[in-house]
């Protein structure tokens, strides 16, 4: 399977990233080249195999639902780019 | 003095006897650090006058950590333009641990590649460390920082973190002691994550028994990391037995072909017979699946990381860049403040979760990450370890490999497995190369059995000189 330009832009709107021409041009010869090498995965026969997600035994990780304190406000907020009162400021969603 | 020269252990040691303070210890290393940091650059930001964390006071060690990792007041920043100026509000639960043993921590952090994505620690956004051992060789990565400070005694031991080998290999290009724990043991809370099903915290030493120590310092379970195992953590410096015999020992076959550097062959060679000398019985076995790690990782880890990283968006910490509207502003601050290697990464994993490619790549990935854990299962069930190269080169030159990422990818080859299957593994030093460049030793063991890897890799440094040997600086 390969790559083409129009699916590397596609995939970078996905992933909110905002692409240059000469950088689309370079990644998506690089993604293109680096596919080609994975796609040696599909000459495995996989039918019968059970994915893993996750090496552990473990699942459901429950605790208990008690409060507990968290962290100040002052802290949450201490490296926000924008802040109002106790809020994250950013740009405005709806006009 | 140069008490910045020993090791962890021999320095609480001196201290136990009243010989050395922690004080004397940190003014000892702020000299080194000030005065061979500029030609390495393992530490990354100003050197503040704060170059102490709290603990300082106690009458321990002072642990340098890798940028990743969080602590509370000092900035952690990944290395990336996108988190510059973040100042964490809580400890990484590792560096709780730290404190609480009575040590400490220093203030200035390691450098690292941009959010751990790489293997030479060039995809900095502070510019690339030195390997102490050639200035124009890369120290490998992606904890480059941190394996180059303890082996340019600019760290007396320090914490990275290894997703598909990011501890063992800079720690075989810098001729250090590196330590990737079972997926589970080290609590990952406070470790900003990269693929957090891969991501393990752990140390990177002078010798084998600072491994140890610290080993028994940040392991257990932690409530807030969900996947830590709750399972009790042995004495680890109880392991360092100076006796392998009756050991049995594989090596794998798929690891010593083409692409093995023929120098760093020999050495290992050398290092087998070593240990075949001292009892330890070795037989041939096969890793069948080996030829697929890298293109699994390389699904698994980005598609992990691309989900990871959405928090980079510049609503709640880190940068923003100025746009119009919300949409545009994720997408202008991610572009700009990502370096390269993270974008082909996002893109990457992005790709493999999306729709219509989801089965073909990510689901696919996951199946032959089954092969390759019953791969391990197998061998596993009538041996002690398994033996290979940590990396399959020495360091490389600055440059070599920034224009080829898949040629970087594959430096990785023999330690990505491991994380893979989620078992321990450790690299020591096990030769140097005609141009003076170190090699390392990895040896790899069942879930939960770093006390096997401990007494291995302390049976081989007991008896060979190469953890004493120090690059001239």
């Amino acid at each position: 399977m390969s790559i083409d330009k129009k699916t590397v832009e596609d995939v970078a709107h996905l992933a909110r990233i905002e692409l240059g021409a000469e950088e689309l041009k370079k990644l998506s010869g690089q993604l293109e080249h680096i596919l080609a090498f994975i796609d040696k995965l599909s000459s495995l026969n996989t039918e019968n195999i059970a994915p893993t997600s996750h090496i552990l035994p473990i699942s459901n990780v429950l605790r208990e639902d008690e409060p507990k304190s968290s962290l100040p406000i002052e802290k949450t907020l201490k490296n926000a780019p924008e802040k109002q009162g106790n809020f994250f400021v950013v740009p405005k969603v709806i006009e | 003095m140069e008490l910045y020269k020993l090791t962890a252990h021999e320095l609480l040691e001196k201290i136990q006897k009243n010989e050395t303070t922690s004080e004397q210890i940190v003014s000892d290393l702020t000299k080194r650090i000030k005065g061979i940091d500029a030609k390495v650059q393992a530490y990354v930001r100003a050197f503040s006058s704060t170059l102490l964390a709290p603990g300082s006071k106690s009458n321990g060690i002072p642990v340098s950590i890798k940028d990743n990792i969080c602590t509370d007041g000092y900035n952690t920043e990944c290395c990336s333009k996108i988190l510059a100026g973040f100042n964490p509000p809580y400890n990484a639960t590792v560096i709780n641990k730290i404190i609480a043993s009575g040590n400490s921590f220093l203030g200035i952090k390691c450098n690292m590649d941009e959010f751990a994505f790489g293997s030479s620690t060039e995809n900095s956004c502070f510019g690339p460390t030195h390997n102490p051992w050639n200035l124009e060789c890369v120290p490998g990565g992606s904890s480059g920082g941190s394996a180059a400070a303890v082996a340019a005694d600019e760290a007396i031991w320090a914490l990275g973190s290894d997703t598909g080998g990011s501890i063992r290999q800079p720690a075989s290009f810098c001729g250090v002691v590196g330590l990737k724990p079972t997926y589970g043991r080290v609590s990952r809370f406070g470790l900003i994550a990269f693929a957090s099903s891969l991501d393990q915290i752990g140390p990177l030493t002078k010798d084998v028994e600072d491994a140890a120590v610290l080993m028994n310092i940040i392991s257990g379970y932690d409530p807030q990391d969900s996947t830590s195992i709750n399972t009790p953590v042995p004495d680890y410096t109880k392991a360092l037995i100076n006796d392998v015999k009756g050991i049995k020992v594989g090596i794998p076959k798929e690891y010593f072909v083409e692409g093995l550097d023929p120098e760093v062959k020999r050495i290992i060679e050398e290092a087998i017979n070593k240990l075949k000398a001292l009892g330890a019985q070795f037989k041939e076995v096969s890793l069948p699946h080996s030829e697929y790690a890298v293109p699994v990782y390389y699904i698994i880890a980005t598609a992990e990381a691309s989900s990871n990283l959405a928090r980079f968006d510049g609503v709640q910490y880190g940068l923003r860049a100025k746009a119009q509207g919300l949409i545009d502003m994720y997408k202008k601050t991610r572009s700009l403040g990502f370096g390269d290697e993270a974008k082909r990464r996002i893109l990457l994993g992005t790709f493999a979760l999306s729709h219509g490619y989801y089965d073909a790549y990510y689901l696919r990935a996951l199946k032959v990450r089954t092969l390759i854990k019953q791969d391990f299962d197998n061998v596993f069930k009538d041996l002690d370890c398994i033996i290979t190269p940590t990396s399959p080169t020495p360091a490389f030159k600055i440059g070599e490999k920034v224009d080829d990422p898949l040629k970087m990818y594959l430096s990785d080859i023999y330690t990505i497995s491991v994380n893979l299957a989620g078992i321990p593994a450790i690299s020591v030093p096990c030769g140097l190369t005609k141009e003076g460049l170190p090699v390392g030793l990895q040896i790899l063991s069942r879930h939960l059995n770093e006390e096997m890897l401990f007494r291995l890799a302390y049976t081989y440094e007991q008896n060979t000189e190469w953890h004493k040997m120090k690059p001239k600086l």
